[in-house]
């Protein structure tokens, strides 16, 4: 692999290290648990990224709009709002980890 | 080299079955997946049965140039019946039950699916490493990556295990693999193969394609693929064209512009060399060659690494533990659930991807990032519409190096990513990019790669074909591999 730091000078930024604390409230946000090994390990590789990302500071966009489509002009298409047809639900749910009476079992929520 | 024409040719000239050529082609790929790991599932019993109904088809007297012959689809494509896994553990034992539209219009068409291809964990890699099911192998040195990570279908098609497979690109994830592995891939534009079934990663980005040996199989496969879907809100609705009509054009007066920033301090000289003869090759087939510069290009990657993460952690919610894939032992509660589930069935970088975009959408972090990262993308977009209102298609490598060792990218994530330098433009800008064989560096194939204006898949078809025409470094195989 090649070295890319003349191009991405990261090592000569001061990099924004993610706490442990933020490691762990992101894993939180996301519903990741995480093991006590990770934590560091996630903190140090996700600080190299958002130190990457820094580099968008770069660019100057003043008065740019941000792009909300990859194609000029186009929009998400939206269909009638009716029902169509899809897949049974008793096909759906054979991938299901618990499933009954066409219900998903989950732990019980409300006590 | 057996490709997918000349296969299409010689079943319908009924010189071969299309059983026959089927279970050869099993054979062959039993006897790889030691060493490759190409495949996480081999589907013999249904490929056999499909070949036979191909066969009867054929004998029945229909023509079609995909009619018998054997692909493989990556294993991101929902199979019905077939397991899809996305090479993770989340769906170890996940069975779709219905078809990506890509699977059943390439099964309408009578080709026939021998399995279901290894990639990186729902498709996010450069190396084909991060799988459930182990890494794959180059087969040009199996000691060095295929790529990622459509890689398990680079590998194959390089291997001569089938003529073609199916590959999603959201970075470069078809056309790196065809550059580290010596084939042919193309990422159409965005829109224009349908998406249903194929499990989402980055929507915006997301698109499928090809690989095989040669730019006609290409065209010959999309000619299928393409086309409006209206179960893919994304999905175009413009006509789609013959490409297999394109091939021939002469290239004279074709105007291409070489990408000054993809000629950086980061590309392998070795590669530069190759690259460079080919250009002088596009030159003598009568295109008109110049420099253009695309000035906000190198801020792809930061740009791809806030705006991938962030649809990634979006998309990658469904995954629950309740209604399909892995759920953990004895949750204690419904939080526990979710986050032990999660937690236990995903990997490593997919993990580190979902977290990177959680902290970018994050309260008080959104326009910092997220806005930030689509205004550059607007700028990065701007500079190729300007690039395209003086030239025909812009040229470059596909890759900065050679196929690297297994493990190289272990120790910084952020070295991986910038392998990807010169393919996340064209996603980012929704453009259709083709990577083919240009020659070899350090005894390992490098790609060339050709970026058109949206819907010119014909264009980059055709220069392709004719570059394969005047030269033949995509015939060349790994030793030990029949051509």
């Amino acid at each position: 692999m090649y070295d890319f730091a003349p191009i991405f000078p990261l090592r000569e930024r001061t990099v924004p290290t993610l706490t442990a604390t933020e490691i762990a409230a992101i894993a939180h946000l996301a519903r990741l648990s995480l093991s006590e090994a990770e934590v560091p390990a996630y903190g140090d590789s996700m600080s190299r990224i958002m130190a990457l990302v820094g580099e968008l500071d770069r660019a100057v966009t003043t008065g740019v709009e941000p792009m909300s489509h990859p194609l000029p002009g186009q929009s998400a298409r939206l269909r009638a709002d009716v029902a169509v047809a899809a897949e049974p639900r008793e096909l759906l749910q054979r991938n299901a980890p618990r499933a009954e009476a066409g219900l998903y079992l989950v732990p019980r929520v409300i006590e | 080299m057996p490709t997918v024409a000349s296969l299409a040719a010689a079943l319908q000239a009924r010189q071969i079955s299309s059983a026959e050529l089927t279970r050869q082609l099993l054979g062959r790929i039993e006897a790889a997946q030691p060493r490759l790991n190409a495949f996480i599932s081999v589907t013999a019993d249904e490929a056999v049965r499909a070949a036979e109904a191909a066969d009867r088809r054929l004998a029945a007297g229909e023509a079609g140039p995909l009619l018998g012959v054997p692909i493989a689809h990556k294993d991101i494509f929902c199979t019905a019946g077939v397991r899809t896994t996305c090479a993770s553990k989340m769906l170890a034992d996940f069975v779709a039950p219905y078809d990506a539209t890509v699977v059943a219009r390439l099964k309408a068409a009578g080709a026939v699916m021998v399995g279901k291809t290894n990639m990186d964990e729902f498709a996010m890699g450069s190396s084909s490493e991060n799988s459930h099911f182990g890494p794959v192998a180059n087969p040009w040195n199996v000691k060095r990556v295929p790529g990622g990570s459509s890689g398990g279908s680079a590998s194959a098609v390089a291997a001569r295990l089938v003529p073609a497979a199916t590959g999603t690109d959201t970075g470069g994830s078809i056309r790196q693999p065809a550059a580290l592995c010596g084939v042919t891939g193309l990422k159409p534009t965005y829109g224009r193969v349908s998406r249903y079934g194929m499990i989402a990663f980055a929507s915006s980005l997301d698109q499928a394609g090809v690989i095989a040996t040669t730019a006609e199989d290409v065209a010959l496969m999309l000619q299928v693929m393409a086309g409006f879907d209206e179960r893919d809100s994304t999905s175009v609705e413009l006509p789609v064209p013959d490409y297999a009509a394109a091939l021939g054009r002469p290239l004279a007066g074709m105007k291409i512009g070489v990408l000054t920033e993809f000629f950086d301090s980061g590309l392998d000289p070795a590669i530069e060399q190759t690259l460079r003869a080919a250009i002088d090759e596009l030159r003598r087939l009568g295109a008109t060659i110049s420099d253009v510069s695309l000035p906000n290009l190198p801020l792809s990657v930061p740009t791809y690494y806030v705006v991938a993460p962030a649809e990634c952690s979006s998309n990658l919610a469904r995954f629950d533990g309740v209604r399909y894939g892995y759920r953990c032992q004895n949750p204690r509660d419904l939080k526990d659930l979710y986050e032990r589930s999660r937690g236990e069935g995903f990997g490593a970088e997919v993990k580190r991807r979902i977290m990177t975009g959680t902290y970018v959408l994050s309260a008080g972090y959104y326009d910092a990032y997220y806005l930030k990262a689509q205004r550059v993308r607007q700028l990065i977009a701007d500079d190729f519409a300007r690039a395209f209102a003086s030239v025909d298609l812009l040229v470059g490598p596909t890759t900065p190096t050679v196929a690297f060792a297994h493990g190289a990218g272990d120790s910084d994530p952020v070295t991986m990513y910038l392998n990807d330098i010169y393919t996340i433009g064209a996603n980012l800008a929704g453009l259709p990019a083709i990577s083919v064989p240009c020659g070899f560096a350090h005894e390992l194939p490098a790609g060339m790669q050709f970026l058109g204006p949206h819907f010119a898949e014909e264009r980059l078809l055709n220069v392709a074909h004719r570059y394969q025409q005047a030269t033949d470094w995509h015939r060349r195989a790994p030793a030990g591999v029949a051509s």
